[in-house]
């Protein structure tokens, strides 16, 4: 649990009236548990151009193009195939394609910035997109998010069920988001910011960003 | 194999409503399909205001014949996703789980790390029901709406806030 954030982290502001005021209940859930299983997702679900966000519309988005490449794991170390894996993000210029989203950095008509793939026999997962932008939030005066690209992963149990957001290496905003000090252990911070990689990076293309995902032990593994 | 520490959780934020959500996600089964039944509620705050932006995740525990994603072919998903509406609003369309309940994940802005309940479709005895303290148990019963579905409330805090589940 501590790797986790704590509900309550009244930095942020909007935890304050959604986290739960008790603890969760600590449930060992017996063998026929629902929550033990996960939805198998079918490759051909998916896409051929979903995991490339820059091919999307038309024209070609502005930005830094990017790679962004790992492994999803499981709390052994081992890889888990065939996972969903969901992604999405602002545009270069720090803005969503989300009609609620009122900061006044412009739309790009060649970027939605939605993606999603599957992990292969490896546990591997690889998408293509641009570089996010930094956005300003109103959670406290001149709040910026650090850029970032949020991430939805299931695994096999749906306990194992994340969502998280992945950062980029020596962002100045770090010290200054509530949402990712909302993690207590400097340490586990860590885990959430992509390692640039030049054997990902791609001559005369794009940069390449490893970034590799640990999900949480399910019941039924051993302590 | 020794444990390696887990990847953190980060909230969803505000803007998942254009990437998340897809068409007939709260449908795990089609319409007119028979035994189907709805489950549909609000998602409430600790000041009991909706929740407008807020998703619910749910699973019957096998996979099944429909497609989670593309919802192609008959029967039965045993997955389904919905956004809640501006009134903090959801609605599943499902098949009866094998079991008396469903899993449910709930994930919002402001959430730091979704949480996990289950929508019993009926109390009797049961391994989670009958640990928990009387008073609480009541929140992870769904209530009959008297049109064939049920009806399911989340408290994400205060007064009845809803059973969460560590497991």
């Amino acid at each position: 649990m501590t790797h986790h954030p704590p509900y309550l982290s009244p930095d942020y502001r909007s935890s304050v009236l959604r986290a739960p005021s008790r603890p969760p209940v600590a449930f060992r859930a017996d063998p026929d548990a629902v929550e033990l299983t996960g939805p198998v997702f079918g490759h051909d679900e998916i896409g051929e151009l979903d995991a490339d966000l820059t091919r999307h519309h038309a024209g070609e988005p502005i930005g830094e193009r990017i790679i962004v490449t790992g492994r999803i794991l499981d709390s052994a170390g081992r890889p888990v195939p065939g996972t969903l894996l969901e992604v999405w993000q602002a545009n270069a210029a720090g803005r969503y394609a989300h009609r609620r989203d009122q900061h006044p950095a412009p739309l790009d008509p060649n970027f939605t910035g939605a993606g999603r793939c599957m992990t292969d026999e490896q546990g591997r997962y690889r998408f293509v997109s641009i570089k996010p932008g930094a956005y300003p939030w109103r959670n406290h005066h001149n709040a910026w998010r650090p850029a970032h690209i949020h991430f939805s992963v299931f695994g096999t149990a749906f306990t194992q069920r994340l969502v998280t957001q992945m950062y980029f290496p020596g962002d100045p905003l770090f010290p200054y988001d509530p949402i990712m000090r909302s993690i207590p252990d400097p340490a586990a911070r860590e885990r959430l910011v992509a390692h640039f990689d030049l054997d990902v990076t791609e001559p005369e293309w794009a940069l390449g960003y490893r970034f590799d995902i640990v999900l949480g032990r399910t019941p039924t593994e051993e302590q | 194999m020794s444990a390696v520490p887990p990847t953190p959780s980060q909230t969803v934020g505000p803007f998942f409503g254009y990437a998340l959500p897809y068409p007939q996600g709260p449908d795990l089964v089609a319409e007119g399909h028979p035994g189907a039944i709805t489950v549909t509620g609000r998602v409430l705050d600790g000041a009991g205001e909706p929740v407008p932006d807020a998703m619910l995740e749910l699973w019957l525990g096998e996979t099944g014949t429909r497609r989670a994603l593309d919802r192609a072919g008959e029967g039965v998903s045993g997955f389904g996703r919905c956004p809640t509406d501006a009134d903090g609003s959801y609605r599943f369309r499902t098949a009866r789980p094998a079991g008396p309940y469903l899993a449910m994940l709930v994930f919002a802005r402001g959430l730091l790390r979704s949480v996990a309940t289950r929508v019993y479709l009926q109390d009797g005895p049961d391994p989670l029901l009958d640990a928990l303290d009387p008073s609480r148990r009541a929140t992870l019963i769904a209530e009959p709406d008297g049109e064939g579905g049920y009806r399911f409330d989340v408290r994400l805090q205060g007064e009845g806030e809803t059973v969460f589940l560590e497991f």
